[in-house]
């Protein structure tokens, strides 16, 4: 899926472009550590984390996107961030289960 | 042989991990492959983390060599008292404040072992810390 697509997919806005880029595989979850021992290269990310580190492991962990979910709106760092390493930045009302769910409708992987 | 080295400064954890993102953009510059630099990128930073996050930063310095990458993270903080304990998934000691911002799951050393080829964690309370992590090419 393209990031406008996923975006499509989650009533969301995308808020940073990012690289376009083929996106098939998710990953939930809000702990750093976590993400970085579990999500996919080339993933796109749910949570509802709110901060610059967010695109710092994005950067590190080859993370394609990351989908901001509840409505939350990206502080100014985050999105400068993710603009600046050419990632994806997705804002979405869908909680993170809501939106995994409009994922795997679209055709994400499980 | 390429040496780097960086002072990794303790007193901000908003905006964490720039020794790691600047080894990975050299790793890339070299010619090293992605995975290869994940791994290294993603162990790098769980260490780095930590010096910011429980040792009031450090220093971070890395070895390439034609068949292997070398990271020794050394700081003066308040040391490891039991290291199998703090190697288990899930252990931390982070506080509250620390894991709103999402660090603190207890992960890090488990995925610096995991990413890495080697890693030794030498400690001494009230002393400080040092880790060791080799990657083979
Ligand atoms: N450099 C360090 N100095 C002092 N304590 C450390 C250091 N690195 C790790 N620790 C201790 O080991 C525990 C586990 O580390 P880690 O697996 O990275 O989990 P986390 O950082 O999420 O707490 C930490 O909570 C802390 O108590
Ligand atoms: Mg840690």
């Amino acid at each position: 899926m393209k990031l406008k697509e996923i975006a499509a997919a989650l009533a969301g806005t995308p808020a940073v472009e990012g690289q376009e880029a083929e996106i098939t595989r998710f990953y939930a979850g809000d702990f750093l550590s976590r993400v970085m021992g579990r999500a996919p290269e080339g993933c796109g990310w749910l949570t509802v984390m709110n901060n610059v580190n967010v695109a710092g492991v994005a950067v590190l962990a080859g993370i394609r996107a990351i989908i901001l979910c509840e409505g939350i709106q990206p502080v100014r760092e985050l999105s400068e961030r993710c603009r600046q390493e050419g990632i994806g930045l997705i804002t979405t009302p869908l909680d993170v289960y809501a939106a995994s769910v409009g994922l795997y409708r679209a055709g994400g992987e499980a | 042989m390429i040496h780097l080295r960086y002072e990794v400064d303790g007193s901000d954890f908003v905006s964490c991990g720039k020794a790691s993102e600047d080894v990975k953009r050299t790793l890339k510059n070299i010619g090293i492959p992605s995975e290869i630099i994940r791994k290294i990128a993603i162990a790098m930073y769980e260490g780095e983390v930590n010096m910011v996050i429980h040792a009031n930063g450090g220093l971070a310095e890395v070895e390439i060599l034609p068949d292997r990458i070398t990271i020794v993270l050394t700081d003066t903080g308040k040391g490891i008292p039991d290291i199998p304990k703090a190697m288990e998934e899930g252990f931390s000691t982070a506080t509250e404040a620390i894991r709103e911002l999402g660090f603190g799951a207890g992960m890090g050393l488990p995925n610096m072992k995991n990413y890495s080829d080697d890693l030794k964690v030498e400690s001494r309370v009230g002393e400080g810390t040092k880790v060791t992590m080799s990657f083979i090419l």
